[in-house]
């Protein structure tokens, strides 16, 4: 893969896209708090917003394949080795950046209303422009250290929205939980910035800039470059949920909805992805990283959606359905089609981060309610939910000619005509089941009698302006964001076109068109079987309370597959026993003991020689003399 | 003419005598005399060598020194007489205080 001579040009605006939410963050920290929630928020909003117009206007002036970049300064000088701050903007930057700072104003107007009862609302805002800032430092950054210091940036954020309503301590658990978690990721993840240092460093080129990495990728032996991407990979299951580091991203819907919406679904998850794209010339020299990349994020999408079947959690469903999306991204890295990965992370942006607001609407009228089968029949009474929840779920099942259709099926064709037929395969179920249970969500919230209890009843009312404008906004966008990557049958990728430059030419597997077509129907089969079914035990039987009965794979799904209590007793367990022991015996007598046993012999030999500092002048005089004798002696003696 | 051994021999003894005064005896101010009998037998050694090698360097020196044991002496006997104000008692074995 040649990629042609980098048009590069130094573009001082880009530096303000970023420092305008940080400038955000330190306004509100300092003086917006007392300002009082209603201006802190609505600044915080300006300021995501000014992020939002920049961007845009970089992006519209931008060509394809130009590398826009900003230098503030040299952030680390040793020897050979120099890394600068430095922002970059190239096609997959500009995609990034409209999507987080896009994505990420609306979700900021939406919280205008969503916190509007918020006594934290201050604090809340402070929060999401710190994400947005270390969010664009990942996808700005020039260089694998700023990508790597956005990245823990985003997980600190993560973590304090998850856990912002710490009041309940349960929720301070789930932010441990994701914190934790994605540690055991970024391990791998910095281990494989240490490996490729020094190993290109022992070559004599020592950087971590993306442009210089590409140019001196080729230098490394192919046994090298599969480990590191096998790490970098490592990480990327902890930030995007993969298997087997998924399990604190469903645990994270304790955050509020917003959050999930931006953090846990639009963005910060998908930061995965983004660094594969990213180092997508280390991970096509690695076709056995590729190849386990694309069977776990198979597998991931597969497990996912079996899990998301049966959860009763509005928000869980929607978080398992966000796992087993990512799954899908996954799966197209693995087949080396990074642009299709992308593709799908820009459309899954919008129709989740529009699942999220919609599903926060409701729980918003519901005063807090998050059990659909305390729901039903809110249809009436929140049209404008409905609609943009329906035309989400429509893009999130695939339905044709929304953006998840496009998306989805761009990577199933890319599975397919790669020969991957099991993978593809194991897609096209997991299409099928995210169907099912889309609609399963949709028929148990929206139709049907309401099964709310008579208090949120009476309360129940439509979302003000400030958070239907959002989700109205977002559902035009999961109709028409993937009209920009259409099949060739139909009037042809845009988004090909604009990626091109930097992922090299889209491989070339034009079978005939009657072939694409078929596997688009066969999807397309399945995923009207999973709404039928949906519709036949859901939609016309009406919901029943279901009770803790059922098959046995029903409560397997149910239960997670007791995954987390797999965890507990394989990993947590243990790790606690152990750690008590240590706390138990292994301080207080090894540790402890050896400190003191220093300290108590060194106090025994003081006892003795202190004798000899007695304090009287005449002790030391004679001392003195002894002494000198004694050199005298001595020097006599060598005479 | 007596021989420069009998200076030195007479140097040394007086020496060994400020010695033990400095040692032995529970009074300060005859401490302060040991030294000053140690510092002048080291005068007597240097005047010896003076005359014995020709040479006035040996007196020079002789001159540092007295100007020094003066010096020496001022500064002992005030911190001698402000010590016998704190504790009317110039004995440096009740001087222990300071110790571990």
């Amino acid at each position: 893969m040649v990629s042609p001579a980098p048009n590069i040009a130094s573009y001082d605006l880009l530096r303000w896209i970023v420092l305008i939410p940080l400038a955000g963050v330190l306004f509100n920290l300092f003086i917006g708090r007392k300002l009082g929630n209603k201006s802190a928020g609505a600044l915080a909003s300006a300021a995501a917003g000014a992020s939002f117009a920049l961007a845009f206007y970089v992006f519209w002036q931008m060509a394809p394949d130009a590398i826009l970049r900003d230098t503030l300064y040299t952030w680390i000088e040793s020897g050979p080795f120099h890394v600068d701050l430095s922002f970059q903007v190239d096609a997959l930057t500009a995609v990034m950046l409209l999507i987080v700072t896009g994505i990420g104003f609306l979700i900021h107007l939406y919280s205008l209303g969503y916190m509007g009862h918020d006594d934290g609302m201050a604090r809340f805002f402070i929060y999401l422009n710190l994400f947005i800032f270390f969010m664009l430092l990942l996808v700005m950054g020039d260089n694998l250290l700023i990508l790597f210091v956005g990245w823990e940036g985003v997980g600190l954020c993560s973590y304090l929205l998850i856990g912002f309503w710490h009041h309940d301590h349960n929720n301070t658990i789930a932010g441990n939980k994701a914190f934790i978690v994605n540690r055991i990721g970024d391990f791998g993840f910095i281990l494989g910035i240490f490996v490729l240092l020094t190993e290109l460093g022992r070559q004599g080129v020592w950087t971590l800039n993306f442009a210089e990495l590409q140019q001196h990728a080729k230098m490394l032996s192919p046994a090298t470059i599969t480990l590191i991407t096998f790490l970098l990979f490592i990480g990327a299951t902890g930030k995007s949920a993969q298997i087997p580091l998924f399990v604190w991203l469903p645990d994270a819907m304790a955050g509020p909805t917003p959050v999930s919406a931006l953090i846990h679904a639009a963005t910060m998850v998908t930061a995965g992805v983004y660094m594969t794209a990213r180092l997508h010339f280390l991970f096509a020299l690695a076709p056995a990283t590729l190849g386990l990349i694309a069977v776990i994020g198979a597998a991931t999408a597969l497990f996912a959606a079996t899990i998301a079947l049966t959860q009763n959690d509005i928000k869980k469903v929607l978080a398992y359905s966000t796992v087993s999306q990512l799954g899908y991204m996954f799966l197209a890295v693995g087949m080396g089609a990074f642009g299709a990965a992308i593709f799908h992370v820009f459309t899954h942006a919008f129709f989740k981060a529009c699942l999220f607001l919609g599903s926060g609407s409701v729980i918003h009228a519901l005063g807090g309610e998050q059990d659909m089968r305390k729901m039903g029949g809110l249809k009436a009474q929140m049209p404008v939910t409905y609609w943009t929840y329906v035309i989400a779920t429509l893009a999130l099942a695939g339905i044709p000619f929304t953006a998840g259709f496009f998306s989805k099926d761009l990577i199933l064709w890319q599975a397919f005509s790669h020969g991957a037929l099991g993978l593809w395969a194991v897609g096209v179920v997991t299409a099928g089941m995210t169907a099912f249970y889309m609609f399963r969500q949709l028929f148990m919230v929206f139709h049907g009698e309401c099964r709310a209890d008579a208090h949120a009843k009476a309360h129940l009312h439509e979302s003000p302006a400030v958070m239907t404008l959002p989700l109205v906004i977002l559902a035009i966008g999961s109709i028409f964001a993937g009209w920009l990557g259409a099949p060739e049958y139909l009037w042809g990728s845009r988004w090909d076109h604009w990626l091109q430059p930097l992922f090299g030419a889209a491989q070339a597997h034009h079978e005939s068109v009657s072939t694409e077509l078929t596997v688009t129907a066969i999807t397309f089969a399945i995923i009207l079987a999973g709404i039928v079914l949906a519709y036949v035990k859901y939609g016309r039987a009406g919901v029943k309370t279901e009770s803790a009965g059922g098959g046995l794979l029903y409560r397997l799904s149910l239960n997670k597959f007791y995954i987390d209590e797999c965890y507990d007793l394989i990993f947590v367990r243990p790790f606690t026993a152990l750690s008590s022991f240590f706390a138990r015996f292994v301080d207080p007598w090894v540790i402890d003991g050896t400190v003191n046993g220093v300290a108590a012999t060194a106090r025994g030999f003081s006892t003795v020689w202190r004798g000899l500092q007695s304090g009287n002048v005449q002790h030391y005089a004679a001392m003195f003399l002894t002494g000198a004798l004694a050199l005298l002696a001595y020097f006599l003696g060598q005479l | 003419m007596v021989p420069l051994n009998h200076y030195l021999i007479l140097s040394a003894v007086v020496f060994a005598i400020g010695v033990i005064g400095v040692l032995i005896r529970r009074n300060l101010i005859v401490v302060l005399m040991s030294i000053e009998l140690m510092l002048n037998a080291v005068n007597l050694t240097f005047i010896a060598f003076s005359r014995y090698l020709g040479s006035t360097d040996g007196q020079v020196a002789v001159f540092f020194v007295m100007a020094v044991a003066a010096a020496e002496a001022v500064i002992g006997l005030a911190i001698i007489i402000s010590v016998f104000r704190h504790r009317q008692s110039l004995d440096p074995q009740e001087m222990q205080s300071l110790k571990w």
